[in-house]
């Protein structure tokens, strides 16, 4: 592994979070003006965020990417819609598996469900109901990748599954329960946050490459948007059953 | 120190089981159905590798650090001392909590300029376009769209307002946009609103959220902290589409001006 390519991430990982700590340091000097607790732990944990992002990015960069691409190639050339769909889905419903921005927050929705007496409030059940939820995020993003492949390969415009999608929030949002509207909405954007970006774009773009007649340029995009719309009506829907 | 090297093994072997899935899904789909070995397996296990220890760092220091400074902000902002009230009992209006409006939406507008997922996004969009919607102006519009959109959830959070009325108006506009907006700008526009909810904005929101509901009177802190991204996500795209709207009459006005 060449050092400096390292280094030079670490340092682009510094500045993907440097926006952020400036407007907490901008707001807590001249707004707020009171000192800071435990500030070595938040050094302590802002270090740890830098090199976690840093080996992520470039682990992704390795490993998922080129393999995510490669194989949406091969799937293409392949040329059966059947296994391309079925990998489609897989992939979708792996990323969301794995993401941990959803893996962090499942666990404060289960905390919440057992308050609100939705579930038993033992440890248990909690883990039962955080993992129901994650399978169901997984799940609608495996098949929100499903529908965007089928999109990609019949060549229809993107803003008609968009608008079916949010037709179906709309008329669904009323009769959810209410504490898991917050949850349901936030999980779309759960659900895209590190892992499925990239891999979900790797293989759009990957597809519309390799398929004669579609731009890559205009076609790739859209899978994402599915990717974290179609997660908001099965949680919902998950809300609604238990 | 100790207790920081356990709960990293402890974070580890988490990582680890989480991250099966996907692992199994791409070398499975490799070796069965595609039949062809890895073009570089020492690269591609390296970079596994690296994605489990990078995650483990990031978990541990997302409990270290971005958690608690969103909480702390939330509370620091919503002190009595701060708003210059007596107590909390005094009856305060949504304009009392400035503080967090602008914070809110100064975050968002920081995070999503600097996001480099995003530069990405914008300069494809420059070439899909031919130069009519330029990089930066994309940029721009993510960042106001992220910042507004922030700040907007703060205030449903502070006056308690039910979430879904917010975003289906939202939806509503976006869908109009839509049926407005110049087709190859669609796709870009709907996914310009999901590169803003990384994994440094996602921890450091949610926890704004909850710290919020938690300081805030009447507020339930499990029920009312959810919904923050939901507006992230959102408004970014009614502000793209605006944009890409506002660009295209621009320039096709200031090509039907020329003589």
């Amino acid at each position: 592994m060449p050092k400096n390519r390292f280094i030079s991430q670490l340092i682009s990982s510094f500045f993907d979070l440097a926006p952020i700590l400036a407007v907490v340091i901008v707001f807590q000097v001249l707004i707020i003006r009171q000192p800071l607790p435990n500030v070595i732990e938040l050094i302590t944990g802002t270090c740890f965020v830098i090199i976690g992002l840093t080996l992520f990015i470039q682990g992704i960069e390795l490993s998922l990417f080129p393999l995510g691409e490669s194989m949406a190639y091969a799937f293409a050339r392949k040329g059966s819609l059947f296994w391309l769909l079925f990998f489609a889905f897989c992939l979708g419903f792996g990323a969301a598996i794995a993401e941990p921005a959803v893996i962090i927050v499942a666990k404060k929705a289960a905390h919440i469900a057992s308050l609100h007496h939705v579930i038993e409030a033992t440890a248990d059940a909690e883990m039962y109901y955080a993992l129901g939820l994650r399978l169901t995020i997984a799940l609608s993003v495996g098949l929100a990748l499903l529908m965007g492949v089928f999109r990609l390969l019949k060549g229809w415009h993107v803003h008609y599954p968009i608008i079916l999608v949010y037709t179906c929030i709309a008329l669904i949002s009323p009769f959810a329960p209410h504490h898991i509207i917050g949850i349901a909405y936030d999980s779309g954007g759960l659900a895209t946050s590190t892992i499925t970006v990239p891999l979900v774009t790797a293989l759009g773009v990957g597809l519309a490459t390799a398929i004669k007649g579609r731009n890559p340029m205009t076609d790739g995009f859209g899978l994402v948007v599915l990717a974290s719309l179609t997660p908001i009506i099965f949680v919902m829907l998950y809300g609604i059953i238990i | 120190m100790n207790e920081i090297l356990s709960q990293l093994g402890l974070n580890l072997f988490n990582t680890c089981r989480d991250f099966f899935p996907i692992a199994v899904v791409l070398i499975g789909f490799q070796f069965v159905v595609i039949r062809k070995p890895l073009t570089n397996p020492r690269k591609i296990i390296t970079g596994f590798i690296f994605v489990l220890l990078g995650l483990v760092f990031f978990l541990q220091g997302l409990d270290l650090a971005l958690f608690p400074i969103g909480k702390l902000m939330a509370s620091q902002l919503t002190t009595p001392e701060f708003l210059g009230t007596q107590s909390r009992d005094t009856t305060l209006t949504w304009l009392t909590y400035a503080g967090v409006y602008s914070f809110a939406a100064s975050i968002g507008f920081a995070a999503a300029l600097a996001e480099p997922s995003l530069l990405a996004v914008a300069l494809k969009a420059e070439q899909i376009s031919g130069g009519t919607i330029k990089a930066w102006g994309l940029r721009l519009a993510v960042a106001i769209g992220f910042g507004f959109g922030l700040a907007l959830g703060t205030f449903r959070i502070i006056t308690g307002t039910e979430l879904y009325i917010f975003i289906i108006i939202g939806f509503i506009i976006a869908i109009f946009q839509t049926l407005f907006a110049h087709k190859s700008i669609i796709g870009v526009a709907f996914d310009s609103g999901t590169v803003t909810t990384t994994l440094v904005t996602v921890p450091l929101v949610s926890a704004l959220g909850e710290g919020l509901a938690q300081a805030i009177p009447n507020r339930n802190p499990l029920l009312d902290g959810f919904g923050l991204l939901a507006f992230a996500s959102l408004f970014p795209v009614i502000a793209v589409l605006g944009y890409a709207q506002i660009a295209q009459w621009l320039s096709n006005h200031s090509f039907l001006s020329k003589p």
